[in-house]
């Protein structure tokens, strides 16, 4: 991956958000103002469990930095029983597919947010960006 | 991804919020932006976009430049989306031809460099239209209500349950595993922290359940099958013989007298014996008289047949056989109620092998007027009565080798056990070992202190570590962990209370219903503040004990709150339901039955080779259309082309 400085960098962020619990815990943050970078976009599915594999890939061929999952906690928290843990299973697998395509995993991050967690929100979404300015510009060329 | 598109003709109206969108996002600059969408074809901004005039605004545009999809850029969807919808809905639009970019919470509420912050205004309303010009004007599914109520278990939350929705005008259909109904409840002596006499307050309302015109009773019978959905349930019940007419059986005893078959009785838990016919309890309802099949002498009138001689009313029928039928309901309530932990769980008090040790169900039925004693306390092994007993609470419960949960109701049990036997023998001695009081509840904890104080009931904390008989009397070895004193006490009687625990018939109707259980075995609820009755499958409610340990009043409020449930469901003439659902592409579809698998509702069938979609079932959650293989299953108005397009938008 890119050594070069990336001070001024602006990573390129798609946020899968479920309705019930990510989607609102952002919400949430915009309520309490509680400032973050803007190079998330976020884009609502009905359950984290929703997020297909190709969302994924689709999004850094597109140009994406990095691809946020946001859902609800484990182990109950899930609205339709048990999309979270469909997701765990499924980013648990791309991340392994992605560092054989070379992608860097730490460029996908699942974090379960609940719908009273703007708090939480706010600083993943900082962390996360950080994280992706560290690791510079994705090159899939 | 350029896909083929009908002509689209889309307005974007972008909201000010006063100053709280337009202070950070350029909202002429979005609108500007937006304009060179080639499907839009109008654009504006207002002050405030959900108010009359603004929304008027809207309508107006919809009607001048016939337009086909809207989206309005403004707060998040939880606020204002069926505004917006509605009005769009006024002006000829379908209600899934609106959709809302959320540029105040997600946007402008938390950011402060505008430049950016328009930035991402703009890619966020982009991705909106893309989305909306793919979404498929769509209607609410309709479906007719049956009007009728299963409920399954007759203990007080199932008999609660079934008064409320049969007084409200509804058919209930009450279906008990037992010959009567009247569940645990039923085998208490007196309730806490009243001291209202149990039966008094029971038997009136099981009285109430026999006589309403509403309600059909199935004693003797269990729910086999449950196929359908919400407002449309097809259930299976299964009927044992009972071997006497209710109708006919008079109640005169006759029959019991000459019977030569004596066994225990398990509404007695033991402590007395009962005929292979006989009646339950003296107020069971049905009130009739039950041959027990596993003990009667082969219900072959040349082996005996002495009760069929003995009935004058002629209600004894051997040849009384097993019925199945089926029966239509709207919504199904489960009261299935619970059991105590097994005695053979727990080898350190001795029961089982003490006679004069027993558990808490069974101490209920020694002090019942109505027990084996007829109220008087005695002991089981020679009918002395006790002059020192001992109360040991959380047995299982509380306890990471047996129940890890508090059983909620035994701190409370016991205090009204230990109040009892003062009443019966003042001059005896009560001692309560506990681990903590929990006595949480309306005068409950007033009821405890009158109890230690009035009474002089002896609470130690500790728990008791081994119990063994010698001379007659019951040797408790224990620690009192307030004084650090180790204590041997000698009593005449052990009551254990134990905890409560899940039916285990529960994964049983778990699996026939289709909904989940916790590690435990009881019911799980969607959400345990804000849907406590309700599980995952809509129309399907719990309450009582089957769904976690609680007391009468907290399980007669929730057979309550779930009758008002299955009113509200039951007085609709059509519900809807969304429809947002998955559909399938038959030329795609493979059959693989992955998407069978993951669906949690039970929504999709393979049949033929292709996965049918049950409308009604279908929550929309789109685990299917992540799992397929084919892409051959799709969210309606979230599908894959339209999650692409919105990528592209904001990655462009």
């Amino acid at each position: 991956m890119s050594n070069r400085d990336n001070e001024n960098f602006e990573p390129k962020i798609v946020a899968f958000l479920c309705k019930w619990c990510a989607y609102s815990g952002a919400d949430l943050a915009g309520v309490s103002r509680l400032e973050y970078p803007p190079n998330v976009i976020p884009i609502l599915v009905p359950c984290s469990g929703k997020v297909d594999m190709q969302f994924i890939l689709k999004a850094f061929k597109e140009g994406a930095d990095g691809v946020f999952i946001g859902g609800c906690h484990t182990p109950n928290d899930c609205h339709y029983i048990s999309g979270n843990y469909k997701a765990l299973k499924r980013f648990t697998l791309m991340r392994k597919y992605l560092e054989q395509l070379g992608i860097n995993s730490k460029r996908i991050r699942l974090e379960w947010i609940s719908a009273t967690e703007g708090v939480k929100f706010a600083k993943v979404m900082k962390e996360f960006v950080e994280e992706i300015k560290k690791l510079g510009p994705l090159q899939t060329r | 991804m350029k896909d083929k598109l009908p002509k689209e003709r889309v307005g974007v109206f972008v909201c000010h919020c006063g100053r709280n969108i337009a202070a950070t996002v350029d909202v002429k600059k979005v609108v500007e932006a937006i304009s060179k969408h080639p499907s839009v074809v109008y654009a504006t901004d207002y002050k405030y976009m959900c108010s009359e005039p603004g929304q008027a605004l809207i309508k107006k545009a919809i009607k001048e430049h016939r337009l086909t999809s809207v989206v309005i850029a403004a707060c998040t969807p939880s606020m204002h989306e069926e505004t917006f919808r509605k009005a769009s809905n006024e002006a000829g639009l379908n209600w899934y031809k609106c959709e809302i970019a959320n540029i105040r919470e997600q946007c402008s509420w938390v950011h402060s460099d505008m430049e950016k912050a328009t930035e991402k205004a703009i890619k966020i309303t982009f991705s909106t239209v893309e989305k909306v010009i793919r979404n498929a004007p769509l209607e609410p599914i309709k479906m007719s209500v049956k009007r009728k109520c299963l409920i399954i278990g007759g203990g007080i939350a199932g008999i609660q349950a079934a008064l409320d929705v049969a007084d409200a005008g509804y058919e209930v259909i009450l279906v008990e595993k037992l010959p009567t109904i009247g569940g645990r409840m039923a085998q208490l002596a007196e309730t806490f922290p009243t001291l209202d006499c149990a039966q008094c307050i029971l038997t009136p309302k099981m009285v109430a359940v026999a006589r309403h015109p509403n309600i059909r009773l199935y004693t003797l019978s269990e729910v086999v099958k449950i196929e359908g959905f919400v407002g449309n349930f097809k259930v299976t019940i299964r009927k044992k013989p009972r071997y006497v007419d209710p109708e006919k059986c008079i109640l005169c005893g006759d029959c019991e007298k000459v019977c030569p078959v004596s066994v225990p009785s398990e509404f007695d838990r033991n402590l007395k014996e009962r005929k292979a016919i006989y009646i339950p309890f003296p107020q069971a309802i049905p009130a009739s008289y039950v041959i027990d099949p596993q003990t009667c002498l082969g219900l072959n009138p040349i082996i005996c047949g002495e009760c069929a001689e003995a009935c004058e009313a002629n209600a004894i029928n051997y040849d009384d056989s097993e019925e199945i039928f089926e029966e239509e309901v709207g919504a199904i309530i489960i009261a299935t109620g619970y059991d105590i932990y097994p005695k053979e769980n727990i080898g350190e008090y001795g029961y089982g092998k003490y006679i004069d040790v027993i558990d808490s169900l069974q101490y209920e039925r020694l002090v019942s007027s109505t027990g084996p004693t007829g109220g008087e306390i005695r002991r089981p092994s020679d009918g002395r009565i006790p002059k020192s007993v001992a109360f040991i609470q959380c047995v299982g419960s509380r306890d990471v080798n047996h129940l890890e949960y508090c059983s909620k109701i035994c701190c409370m049990y016991t205090a009204k056990h230990a109040l009892m036997y003062k009443h019966l023998v003042p001059d005896g001695t009560a001692y309560v070992f506990y681990i903590d009081i929990r006595a949480a509840g309306k005068g409950y904890e007033e009821f405890i202190k009158r109890v230690q104080e009035e009474y002089g009931v002896v609470y130690i904390r500790g728990r008791v570590s081994r119990i063994y008989e010698e001379n007659g009397k019951l040797i408790l070895q224990a620690s009192d962990t307030l004084t650090g004193e180790k204590l041997n006490l000698s009593v005449d009687l052990v009551v254990l209370a134990m905890g409560m625990i899940a039916k285990k018939g529960n994964r049983d109707v778990a699996n026939i219903a289709k909904i989940p259980v916790d590690s435990w075995g009881f019911f799980k609820e969607v959400h345990p503040k804000l849907r406590p009755v309700e599980t995952s499958t809509n129309g399907i409610f719990v309450c009582g004990a089957c769904q976690g340990p609680k007391d009468i009043s907290e399980t007669v409020s929730q057979a309550s709150a779930t009758a008002a449930k299955a009113i509200e469901l039951l007085s609709k003439v059509e519900i809807y339901h969304e429809p947002i659902v998955a559909e399938v592409n038959p030329e795609l579809c493979s059959g693989c039955k992955i998407c069978e698998t993951v669906c949690p509702f039970g929504a999709i069938k393979v049949v033929d080779k292709i996965a049918q979609v049950n409308e009604i079932l279908c929550e929309g959650c789109g685990s299917c259309t992540s799992a397929c293989p084919t892409e051959a299953i799709q969210l309606r108005n979230v599908k894959d082309e339209q999650i692409y397009s919105m990528i592209e938008a904001i990655l462009r």
